[in-house]
């Protein structure tokens, strides 16, 4: 696998949300998604940036277009420094929320790419990566 | 401060989101219609999102938010123009928008207002 580009950017303020799904959607074209999986791409990026801002209390997207032998992809993770997830099977459970949510973002996210992983521990922070193929 | 312009039309309201809204905009965009229902004693609101290229669990609820607010004060929500690539994403997402009427644009979503409003 080639990451043929790379970069990022600082998800640290509720605009910033904004911008890490208008540089999703860029990123998403370039690769050469289709409108759909570009628009699952952006949906899922814009969910997981709001829980950076909201719950990690500001972090970063890192983000990488991704090439093997047959296909392309975009690569996006999101990780920050906040007070992590205590309780990670409740976290990944449709409709929990610790806040005013609707408890959608993490799970919703999950069905809307191919590839998902979440990395947190109390204290340590949280890492959230997504990917989607062409 | 920026707001998303809400235009009188009869008996009616019509809210064209041209903008990647953020969340405090939807918010204010919230505020703002209760506020010119209750001045305005529209019977409907058309809220037209054929320009937004996406509409995530926020903005969602924002939608859900104010078409239940409308109910109570006795106005009817048409959602007009969702993006077909935006409705496929929303079942994924697993928003299934309850109670918010959907129409495919905003002639439609207004002759759908007028049905209701009628009919009652
Ligand atoms: N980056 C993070 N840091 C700490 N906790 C997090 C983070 N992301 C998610 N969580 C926790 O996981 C819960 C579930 O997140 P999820 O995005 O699924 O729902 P929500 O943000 O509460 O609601 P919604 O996204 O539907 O508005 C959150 O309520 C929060 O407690
Ligand atoms: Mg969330």
């Amino acid at each position: 696998m080639n990451v043929l580009r790379s970069g990022t950017q600082a998800v640290r303020i509720e605009q910033d949300v904004v911008l890490a799904r208008q540089t999703a959607r860029k990123l998403a074209v370039e690769a050469g998604l289709r409108l759909v999986d570009q628009t699952k791409l952006v949906t899922a990026a814009s969910e997981l940036a709001r829980n950076t801002v909201v719950y990690g209390r500001g972090g970063d997207m890192d983000w990488e277009i991704l090439e093997e032998e047959r296909r392309k992809g975009l690569r996006l993770t999101f990780r920050d420094q906040g007070p992590g997830i205590a309780d990670m099977k409740l976290a990944m459970t449709d409709g929990w929320t610790s806040g005013g949510g609707l408890g959608l973002g993490l799970t919703g996210a999950k069905r809307l790419v191919d590839d998902f992983s979440v990395e947190s521990a109390p204290g340590q922070g949280t890492r959230v990566m997504i990917c989607k193929w062409t | 401060m920026e707001r998303i312009p809400i235009l009188r039309m009869g008996d009616f309201l019509l809210v064209t989101i041209q903008v990647d809204m953020h969340d405090e905009l939807a918010m204010t965009l919230q505020d703002d219609l209760s506020d010119r229902i209750s001045k305005t004693s529209a019977r409907g609101v058309l809220i037209d999102i054929s320009a937004l290229d996406m509409v995530d669990s926020f903005i969602g609820r924002m939608i859900g938010t104010i078409s239940g607010l409308s109910r109570i004060m006795d106005a009817q929500t048409v959602v007009v123009g969702m993006q077909p690539a935006v409705a496929i994403t929303l079942v994924e997402l697993g928003l299934t928008l309850p109670g918010v009427i959907t129409a495919l644009n905003v002639e439609r979503g207004m002759s759908l207002l007028r049905e209701r409003v009628q009919s009652e």
